[in-house]
């Protein structure tokens, strides 16, 4: 069954009487248990679309429904199935970490005892800090605070607005190690983020750019759909090593990728004539090149 | 002075009887892109503070940019430029009022700032949006305006904290561009982040643990010292070793 399913979704925003687009018409859908990543830059439309399917504004055109629910007319219903955890961090800041959960406990009809085990792994980790005010917490804690409170009532799907944006690489991995593990619960969850290297911790992702989805595969079929070989090329001079790359015959792009510089060969390209000096190697696709590739091709 | 624009040793901050920053001690050269890495809770912050002239030391000794972080902190302030992924450029104002604003902070004068608004406008291709209120700009122009912004004075560094957090690739890479160009001309760049492949991007990059610094190195010999692949393999070796935790 499909837990999410999302059919030619339009929403503009209107800014002093332009309509400024947010979704251009998107579609794709989620199977029930399946950790799907929404990935994007700031400004893509992600926010936008976890707030019409968590019934929080409505969309344009289109439909949604969320566990056979639709998000327009069964949004009550809705509401009470899914846990939502936005971009912004929305608990309350002068209640402790144990008032905050019992307060979305209750207002759910349920208890924490109820459910405990489904937060138990996440929970243990502040509990120490239990009787400490939200808003004291820091960031990381902040994070597993609120993926508490959204667990709470053991939602069927579980929508997680940028929750690492802001947090160190340790709690990061953390954090989606507790992710997969909530999966194999079976919850269904719509994770997003800006961060392209953590498309590959979700079962499949949707790379999303101003208001389009570009391609939705897994991690692996992206990287495999890449179809063009990239080299990893390095210098002592590397902006002239890109000036050069860029304008060889048989390059179809080239641009820099950390400490070196990515080299994508034009289709059925296997070789460049590569002059003294220049440090060469086979890269592995990134999902960062695949994005790259997409957004180029989708321009206009 | 020398062409070192960073010096610490043994610089360190306590708050009470917590060491914030224990004992760190590096160079940082003229141009160079400098990556300060640390988990949350590492020390960075408070490092950084002490850099910019807005936190005094309790030990060691450190210049920026040829000053003393203990007597002339003031100097340091208006040498330095700094840019922030959540706060830089403010909204309500224009692409010009807001070089005019900043410029002005730093003491520059009126023909000074008006030549030097149109050669950074026609370098970013925002010619045209130089009376757009910043508000209406897309992110990754914002991104790009404000790091322009950070070093309209000429600072011999600039601060930079999660400069390309949610920016898309493309865009990231001219924000690169921007840095590497900057470099060339001289100024230095002190990036902070958590964002490992941005690590990637420096030219040498130090990980704080628990107050100290475990490890600073170029990308490539840090990667081969931890028999890594990437940043974020070290960065988690690293910063699992430590004490302090994440509050």
């Amino acid at each position: 069954m499909k837990a999410i399913v999302v059919d030619h979704i339009e929403k503009a925003y209107a800014i002093k009487k332009t309509k400024v687009p947010a979704l251009k018409g998107i579609s794709f859908d989620v199977p029930q248990g399946e950790l799907f990543g929404l990935i994007g830059p700031d400004g893509a439309g992600k926010t936008t679309l976890f707030r019409i399917l968590t019934t929080l504004i409505l969309p344009d055109s289109g439909t949604a429904s969320v566990n056979g629910l639709d998000v327009v007319k069964d949004f009550l219903k809705i509401r009470q199935e899914v846990g939502y955890m936005p971009g912004r961090f929305s608990l309350y800041t002068d209640l402790t970490v144990e008032e905050n959960l019992n307060f979305f406990a209750n207002i759910f009809n349920t208890t924490v005892k109820e459910n405990y085990h489904l937060i138990k792994d996440v929970y243990q980790q502040i509990e120490p800090f239990k009787h400490v005010r939200a808003g004291k917490l820091s960031g990381g804690m902040k994070q597993k605070l609120a993926l508490s409170c959204a667990l709470i009532h053991k939602p069927k799907a579980l929508f997680l607005d940028e929750p690492t944006t802001g947090v160190d690489a340790v709690s990061r991995k953390e954090f989606w190690e507790l992710l997969r593990s909530l999966r194999n619960e079976g919850i269904t969850i719509l994770v997003s983020t800006p961060y392209m290297d953590e498309a590959s911790l979700c079962d499949r992702v949707g790379l999303i750019q101003t208001g389009n989805i570009m391609q939705v595969n897994t991690p692996e079929g992206l990287r495999a759909s890449f179809g063009k070989k990239i080299l990893a090329v390095r210098s002592n001079q590397m902006l002239k090593t890109l000036e050069l790359f860029k304008n060889m015959e048989g390059v179809e792009d080239a641009y820099p990728f950390g400490e070196k510089h990515h080299v994508v060969l034009k289709k059925n390209v296997q070789q460049l004539n590569i002059p003294d000096g220049i440090e060469v190697e086979e890269a592995a696709v990134d999902i960062e090149d695949c994005f790259i590739a997409l957004m180029k091709s989708h321009v206009g | 002075m020398s062409d070192k624009v960073i010096t610490a040793e043994g610089l360190t901050k306590k708050f009470g009887d917590f060491t914030a920053v224990d004992q760190i001690s590096f160079e940082v050269s003229k141009g160079e892109i400098f990556g300060f890495l640390g988990a949350n809770g590492a020390g960075k912050t408070t490092a950084m503070r002490m850099f910019c002239g807005l936190s005094l030391p309790t030990a060691g000794k450190a210049t920026v940019a040829g000053f003393d972080v203990f007597s002339q902190n003031e100097k340091i302030k208006k040498t330095i430029g700094y840019m922030s992924q959540k706060f830089s450029l403010y909204d309500d104002l224009t692409v010009y009022e807001n070089i005019q604003f900043y410029a002005g902070i730093y003491g520059m004068g009126k023909k000074q700032i008006r030549d030097k608004a149109d050669f950074i406008l026609r370098e970013l291709e925002l010619v045209a949006e130089r009376n757009t209120l910043v508000s209406n700009l897309p992110l990754g122009w914002k991104q790009k305006l404000a790091f322009s912004v950070a070093i309209f004075h000429d600072p011999s560094i600039v601060f930079l904290d999660e400069p390309t957090g949610g920016v898309d690739p493309i865009t990231r890479r001219e924000f690169w561009n921007l840095i590497y160009k900057a470099g060339d001309a001289g100024i230095t760049t002190f990036v902070t982040t958590h964002y490992m492949d941005e690590a990637e991007y420096c030219n040498r990059v130090s990980i704080m643990v628990d107050g100290r610094i475990e490890a600073l190195d170029t990308p490539t010999q840090m990667k081969a010292t931890y028999g890594a692949d990437s940043m974020n393999d070290v960065f988690l070796q690293l910063a699992r070793k430590a004490k302090r935790s994440d509050n």
